[in-house]
């Protein structure tokens, strides 16, 4: 195939099939090329500025973040963010989307998803120790929704568990808008010694480029401009982006990695994962770090197919790649290294001081650009947003009342809600326990694995929860940041800090820009007042089908510090006799919850205020309360309010419980946020009551009969074990067969 | 006593099984890379789990051909304890030490949870720590777990006792529900479930540190009498 010229690229307007605007290919040509850029120069530029490599869309909301607090060692900006959890260790974490690749290949797109992540996290130097997701998929009432939930639960195991990474917790949940659309939010956990953490920098004249790992292919090309794009049934088959992950090649390639940053530090300057936009974005974002030029030799490039082209080789996303800046000195030192790992590395290119960007391929340099151009100039858009017409309505001011006509059917109906259902289902199929260190495995609020070596564990969580968000994106986004602390404190840990991927519809809609801007505004606020910073992220817009946007879904992953292992908590009652409360108060809080989902259909209107100071006090008590050791169980309220809660807290060691309540039956189903359900021994109730003033109520005990027996104002209820967990837990196997 | 870790390329369980003998039952215990053609000084073998060569052509067989398996076969041969867990156990009926093959899970889905076993037989280096007919909790994670041997070797298996191990429920497929099995002479046990994540409560189980123990004791016997 010839490449287009330059002016055909102009004249015929080439670059908008490959995302570009007029007035963007005005801003390259004119400003900072002063001339036309060829074919593999706009191919650079369409990437680079694409919205998943340059965040034009969204950098201005992204700021509204905090993103520094004492323990942040590095934030937003790197692979991944790192946050100090003394004894000279770090935490190192983030968490990213694979939407679009997993809708069109369900099984290759999550797969490489986890695979992205997990170099993320090592191309910083550290041992990958734990894996997240985040899944949303339509209603499991279709083949196709149950084939994708099955394919893309596949992939993300397939690959973690070959790479031998626990996957240890995470959520699943269900929603029409996600049919065609599934939200697929992947994220890694990592230790690191302080002084073995490196940053992917191309510094230092002559330092060498040095190329590890799989071989080049023509898989992949374009793959962020098409994560940049709207879903239609048009492009729903473009197979030809999503990439192929081979994760024994990742385990090669991230152990030897580890080996050499513990082993020879001082041989490397910077690494950097091949991620989105390959070989080009990674490269040039080292150079930009360092203010750097490089010059790149493509025929040194591994290829896997002959006769590439250089706008092929430069945006290829094929997997398992890495670059690594070195010292010229260490260079047959650092080959052999890899070769003795089973790793093809070679060296690719050198680093200069004149900014430019040049790539050379057979002898002729075919992109000469500056590093700052592709990096950092695309152009930023702010964008103006528009209240959603529906929140408009007067019916949005208006409070849902659930009708219950008996407390026991309701409840039962609710607890098999694929929402609230067990999702065991899913999960069992992760191997979740490899490297022995997983605590708290998935099932409970939050997993905890302990730090191999000390007495401290990593409490880890995904949360989000999107129909809160869509009825009302301010409180919604609030409601997500506190559900993620409150799973934290509700397992013993102290939150650090977050990672988070948002995910959206078109942003250049007036209507999803404002639900994108109001829900980071209302996060924002809960980070700022719980000290929370948001240490790494990614964005994933253009999440539509047929121009009908997924619900608003930012997803918050949060870790924290247990400081001693015996404050490791989880949700379920321990013991018989033990008294049970409630922590907070319960207001009506029925518009978008499970029970009006499920009652009315649908969910809507608009979400109460909340008070941040009350959550932040109740949070710190608790967590004191833990440390004192006078909890002997705690699981933080969500989807289903307290009913589900005492029905979850049972269910893990198969204990009942005789609960009575002032609660009227309905509100027993509120969902008002800062609530934790905990159990307490008799001799401890004293002392667990001093944390709370009046803040709480006593429900009852842990009863030894296999019975759930709830009590309300209004109604009594009475479910047998067997029957109350065979219903949570054959709800999902039920639907997917 | 010194145990030697084999390591492949996709070995996952490696360093677990290191910690096991390290910090489990504290003797000493080296890794060793799979193109090493000899085991000399070593008194036991284990194999760890892991998708050895990704798992590709089909689980251990790539495995089964690495330099180091003649040695592996020298010290099954001369009597020493070899033990091989998960992709372990894979790579031991792949070289022929232990009969059977390990097919996909029956509903073809990966399984991961920590399951009790039944010891069947207590009788072995590996098992003499426990008691016959003991219910232990162990974890599994396997995709391809679904233990499968013909009905005449079947009957050979239960006549010699070497049924070592089974699951309490069907939880793959495996014929007769076995997690593990030995070699005639029972020095050589290959088994789907973990043992060497099960050694403290923190993580849920200590029922799998009785293992290790058994073969350290045993060896020790051995050595003093």
């Amino acid at each position: 195939m010839t490449e287009p010229t330059a002016t055909m690229i102009d004249q015929e307007k080439l670059y908008k099939s490959w995302g570009l605007s007029e007035a963007e290919f005005k801003i390259i040509s004119e400003d900072i090329l002063h001339r036309l850029p060829n074919y593999t120069e706009a191919g650079l530029f369409s990437v680079m500025w694409s919205e998943h490599c340059s965040y034009k869309n969204s950098k201005n909301v992204l700021r509204k973040f905090p993103n520094k607090g004492k323990r942040v060692l590095a934030g937003p900006g790197e692979d991944a963010g790192i946050i100090d959890i003394d004894d000279n260790q770090a935490v190192v974490f983030k968490a990213e989307s694979h939407n679009h690749p997993s809708a069109v290949e369900p099984y290759q797109g999550p797969a490489t998803g986890v695979g992205g992540i997990i170099r993320d996290i090592f191309s910083m130097g550290a041992t990958p120790v734990a894996m997240l997701n985040s899944l949303k998929f339509g209603n499991l009432d279709n083949h196709h929704t149950k084939y994708l939930a099955n394919e893309i639960v596949a992939g993300i195991g397939g690959y973690g568990n070959c790479i031998g990474i626990p996957t240890v917790g995470g959520e699943i949940s269900f929603q029409k808008r996600y049919e065609n659309n599934p939200v697929v939010n992947a994220m890694c956990v990592g230790l690191i010694n302080n002084s073995d953490i490196k940053y992917g920098q191309a510094s230092g004249e002559d330092n060498l480029i040095i190329y590890v790992g799989a071989k080049t292919g023509r898989d992949g090309i374009h793959g962020a401009t098409f994560a940049s794009d709207e879903f239609t049934d048009e492009n729903k088959t473009q197979r030809s982006a999503v990439q192929v992950g081979d994760p024994f090649m990742e385990k090669l390639l991230m152990d030897a990695c580890i080996e050499l940053v513990q082993k020879h530090s001082e041989w490397i300057m910077g690494i950097q994962d091949m991620g989105a936009a390959g070989l080009v974005s990674s490269t040039a974002e080292m150079a930009s770090k360092a203010e750097s030029g490089l010059v790149l030799e493509l025929d040194q490039v591994p290829q896997r197919e002959t006769e590439m082209s250089a706008y092929e080789i430069m945006l290829s996303e094929s997997q398992e790649r890495m670059v690594l800046c070195v010292k010229p000195e260490y260079k047959e030192k650092i080959i052999e290294f890899f070769e003795n790992a089973g790793l093809d590395a070679v060296v690719i290119g050198r680093v200069t001081t004149d900014k430019q960007y040049k790539i050379y391929q057979h002898g002729e340099l075919v992109t000469d650009i500056p590093v700052a151009g592709l990096v950092d100039d695309a152009p930023e858009y702010v964008h103006e947003g528009t209240m959603p017409e529906r929140l408009t309505k007067d019916d949005y001011k208006h409070q849902f009342e659930p009708q219950i006509n008996s407390l026991t059917e309701t409840w039962l109906q609710l607890l098999k809600q694929p929402n609230i259902a067990s999702k065991e289902y899913f999960y069992r199929t992760y191997d979740s326990q490899i490297k022995a260190n997983t605590v708290v495995k998935p099932g409970s609020d939050a997993a905890t694995i302990r730090v191999r070596g000390t007495n401290k564990a990593l409490s880890m969580t995904n949360d989000g929860n999107s129909k809160l968000v869509y009825v009302d994106p301010y409180i919604g986004g609030q409601n997500a940041v506190i559900e993620g602390s409150a799973n934290l404190i509700a397992s013993g840990a102290e939150p650090l800090g977050i990672t988070d991927c948002l995910n959206y519809g078109n942003p250049e809609k007036a209507e999803i820009f404002w639900e994108f801007n109001k829900s980071v505004e209302g996060m924002a606020s809960v980070c700022e007042k719980l000290e929370l910073p948001v240490i790494s992220g990614n964005v994933s817009l253009y999440n539509e089908f047929n121009e009908e946007a997924i619900y608003p879904s930012p997803m918050i992953g949060m870790v924290g510090l247990v400081k001693d292992l015996k404050d490791v908590i989880t949700q379920g009652f321990k013991r018989v006799g033990d008294a049970i409360y409630l922590v907070g108060q319960t207001n009506d809080d029925f518009n978008g919850s499970e029970i009006q989902a499920m009652q009315a259909g649908d969910v809507k209107g608009e979400l109460n205020p909340i008070d941040l100071e009350d959550i932040k006090h109740t949070q710190a008590n608790i967590l004191k309360a833990i440390r004192a050791g006078v909890v002997n169980s705690c699981h933080d309220l969500s989807e289903g309010g307290l009913a589900v809660a005492l029905a979850e807290a049972a269910f893990e060691n198969e204990l009942g419980f005789d609960v009575t309540t002032e609660l009227s039956a309905v509100a027993t189903f509120s969902e008002t946020p800062g609530r934790f359900l905990v159990s307490v021994s008799e001799q401890d109730r004293h002392a667990f009551e001093e944390y709370f003033e009046n803040n709480l109520q006593y429900l009852g005990n842990v009863t030894q009969r296999a019975t759930l027996k709830l009590t309300t104002n209004d109604f009594t209820a009475e479910l047998t074990m067997s029957e109350a967990l065979n219903t949570w837990k054959e709800a999902i196997p039920c639907l997917m067969k | 006593m010194k145990f030697a870790v084999i390591v492949f390329p996709g070995s996952n369980c490696d360093k677990v099984l290191y910690y096991a003998i390290k910090d489990g039952v504290k003797a000493d215990v080296e890794m060793v890379d799979f193109r090493n053609d000899s085991l000399a000084g070593f008194d036991a073998v284990l194999i760890p789990g892991g998708f050895s060569y990704g798992d590709y052509l089909r689980s251990g067989a790539i495995a089964g051909h690495a330099p180091i398996i003649p040695a592996i076969k020298e010290m099954a041969n001369a009597g020493k304890p070899v033990l091989g867990i998960c992709n372990g156990f894979q790579i031991l009926t792949e070289i022929g030490l232990l009969d059977g093959a390990l097919i996909r899970n029956k509903n073809n889905r990966f399984i991961c949870e920590t399951v009790p076993l039944k010891v069947e037989n207590d009788q072995t280096i590996f098992t003499s720590e426990y008691q016959q007919g003991e219910t232990i909790m162990i974890p599994v994670a396997h995709g391809e777990g679904n233990y499968y041997c013909d009905d005449k070797t079947l009957a050979r298996l239960k006549a010699n006792h070497q049924i070592v191990f089974t699951y309490e429920d069907d939880i793959n497929g495996s014929v007769d529900n076995i997690a593990g099995i030995t070699n005639e002479k029972k020095n050589v046990l290959g088994m789907m479930p973990h043992p060497e994540r099960a050694l403290e409560e923190l993580v849920g189980s200590a029922d799998g540190l009785r293992m290790f123990q058994s073969v350290l004791k045993n060896h020790m016997d051995r050595v003093n009498q």
